[in-house]
């Protein structure tokens, strides 16, 4: 079971209150793109056994979307932030880096 | 004019540890917008007769109210019989905003949980802290029944309003009632 904290109304509570919408940071291929491209971004997703990032929707609570980081294998939380980047913010990277010291980056798996 | 009909007409069962019953109707307004905005939070100050809740709060005076539901959502409550007037009243205010209200009261329904034992009839069926220091009258909370959404907010240390959406009051009444079966009373708080 996890503990997630939503960003936008403040509320920490377990998991059954939110609900996971898969991989997060994906770049949204569309006209213009190639095939390749578009279909990875409809079809390939990453399935990382350590720290992964991740869309989740406040389902039963304020239904705002926000983002969380954390590890697959441990179910160890790291942080949830803003919907509203490309990216994970430079405080949730610190967090993962003195939890996972070896972890190498998000570029490095994508 | 119609009789307004409540989706359980007012069921009650009082064979629990904790009273369940059906309240309403109660007049419901939700009215989305930008809550920094000065003109909005103004509006729904007037329709509602209360002043404005802090996030995760709520502020009511008998059927008068204000939820704070999200960050660009607020649930404004009035008397079912006025509920027409003020949400008209705060169209006009809010003409020139944007700014949604709508009335859903009768989309909705809600009900009262009384008893000494209120607090665990909640801790069963939402993932919701209701340890006394934790959750307090005042406080508004947004989560799931067992397995619907719904929202409540206690109006003392032994009384519980929630709100469901109308079409699984049945399931939310029955329920709590499960929950408060007498017999079934853990006394964790
Ligand atoms: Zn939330």
């Amino acid at each position: 079971m996890l503990t997630i904290h939503c960003p936008n109304c403040g509320v920490t509570a377990e998991e059954t209150e939110f609900h996971a919408h898969g991989e997060a940071h994906l770049t949204r291929f569309g006209p213009g793109s190639t095939d390749d491209q578009f279909e990875s971004y409809l079809f390939m997703r990453r399935n990382p056994k350590g720290v992964h990032f991740e869309r989740w929707r406040h389902q039963n609570g304020c239904g705002k979307w926000f983002h969380v980081a954390r590890c697959t294998m441990t179910l160890e939380v790291f942080g949830s932030y803003s919907a509203q980047t490309t990216e994970p913010p430079q405080d949730i990277i610190d967090i993962i880096k003195d939890r996972r010291p070896d972890w190498d980056g998000l570029e490095a798996t994508t | 004019m119609s009789e307004p009909v409540t989706a359980l007409k007012g069921g009650t069962n009082t064979a629990g540890f904790a009273s369940v019953t059906e309240i309403g109707p109660i007049g419901m307004i939700t009215l989305r917008g930008r809550l920094s905005e000065k003109a909005i939070t103004k509006s729904a100050v007037a329709a509602s007769g209360v002043t404005m809740p802090e996030q995760r709060m709520c502020n009511t005076q008998g059927e008068h109210g204000i939820a704070w539901m999200s960050p660009d959502e607020l649930l404004v409550m009035c008397p079912y019989a006025e509920v027409h007037d003020r949400l008209a009243d705060l169209q006009e205010k809010l003409a020139k905003h944007h700014a949604l209200a709508v009335n859903v009261s009768d989309a909705r329904a809600v009900f009262q949980v009384k008893g000494e034992g209120v607090r665990e009839v909640l801790a069963k069926l939402a993932p919701v802290d209701m340890h006394p220091d934790q959750f307090t009258p005042g406080m508004f909370r947004r989560t799931r029944l067992a397995q619907v959404p719904a929202a409540f907010w206690m109006t003392d240390d032994t009384t519980v309003h929630i709100i469901c959406f109308r079409s699984v009051a049945q399931y939310v009444f029955e329920v709590l009632c499960v929950a408060a079966q007498p017999g079934s009373e853990v006394d964790h708080f």
